[in-house]
């Protein structure tokens, strides 16, 4: 490998305007500088979902790499059909669930058996902290802090309501997908997804709500 | 309806999935309850933020790691 070439890769990410469908047809046909734009293009996404499921670098970067390489192995997989980046993440959200699946050391056992909890059947608990946000996702999505605030967040909440939350909300799998990568019911990840949307709205809102416009929470009221 | 009750058709309203009986139901609630007005809109702001907030770069020595064995393992299967 030589450093001149390492270098120029790594700040190619393909010509402004070329689709993701016209690099992988390129990369298919044999164009190893496609294949290099198609991962500069999307490493940072793939990265942060790892992180996210592992919370652990070590592991999120053996995830990473594992994901592009079988994405460079199945490339004449890659049919178009949903867009390169939902492939991948795919790709990195099953690699993920086998090492977490690896860490309970119950490759065998599906991850509902491993995370069976008894709280799936309790009462939802209601909102508490209930406030408009200061500012737009948008101006939020920009900063450092917020990224770690959300992390926070997420580190908060159960592994299971965790990664029914990635996969669903991030990851913009189906509740159905969602629950066969999990090994979960439908109704399981139903409740698991109420809990950690509503876990997270509550850590989200007690930083970034305006406690100007605080109201109270919701009572019983004859509407 | 009571905010239990939406509570519990919560998911299916944000994902756009809800009957629309009962979504008619749900909004005439909304309409008339600023706190659970405002609890549906956090919870998709909170969607939003995970889903379209910056990625975090790949540490630089990964990331020269990653497009060498990408490259090694090209040259092996390409040759």
């Amino acid at each position: 490998m030589n450093q001149v070439q390492t270098t120029l890769n790594m700040t190619n990410d393909g010509a402004p305007g070329t689709s993701d469908a016209d690099l992988a047809r390129r990369a298919t046909l044999g164009d190893l500088d496609a294949f290099d734009a198609l991962t500069n293009r999307h490493e940072r996404r793939v990265y942060s979902l790892a992180l996210r499921m592992l919370r652990q670098e070590q592991d999120a970067e053996d995830v990473t790499q594992q994901t592009f390489l079988s994405a460079l192995e199945n490339l004449a997989g890659f049919r178009g059909e949903a867009s390169f980046s939902t492939w991948l993440l795919r790709i990195a959200s099953h690699a993920a669930l086998k090492v977490i699946r690896k860490r309970k050391g119950l490759r065998t056992v599906s991850l509902e058996e491993a995370t069976e909890g008894t709280d799936d059947s309790d009462v939802i608990p209601h909102p508490e902290y209930i406030a408009d946000w200061r500012q737009s996702p948008e101006e939020l999505a920009q900063s450092n802090e917020v990224r770690r605030l959300l992390d926070e967040a997420l580190g908060r909440l159960d592994e299971k309501h965790r990664l029914v939350f990635l996969l669903r909300d991030v990851q913009g799998l189906s509740v159905k997908e969602t629950a066969e990568a999990l090994g979960l019911t439908e109704a399981n990840t139903k409740v698991r997804l109420l809990r950690a949307r509503l876990h997270l709205r509550e850590l989200l809102t007690r930083t970034l709500g305006d406690p100007a416009r605080r109201l109270e929470r919701p009572h019983d009221h004859p509407h | 309806m009571k905010c239990e009750e939406l509570l519990a058709i919560l998911n299916e309203y944000v994902d756009g999935t809800v009957d629309p009986a009962i979504c008619d139901e749900f909004e005439k609630h909304i309409a008339g309850c600023n706190p659970c007005q405002v609890v549906v809109d956090n919870i998709r702001k909170t969607i939003t933020l995970y889903k379209e907030g910056e990625p975090y770069d790949l540490p630089v020595e990964f990331h020269h790691r990653l497009h060498a064995a990408l490259r090694r393992r090209w040259e092996e299967t390409h040759h």
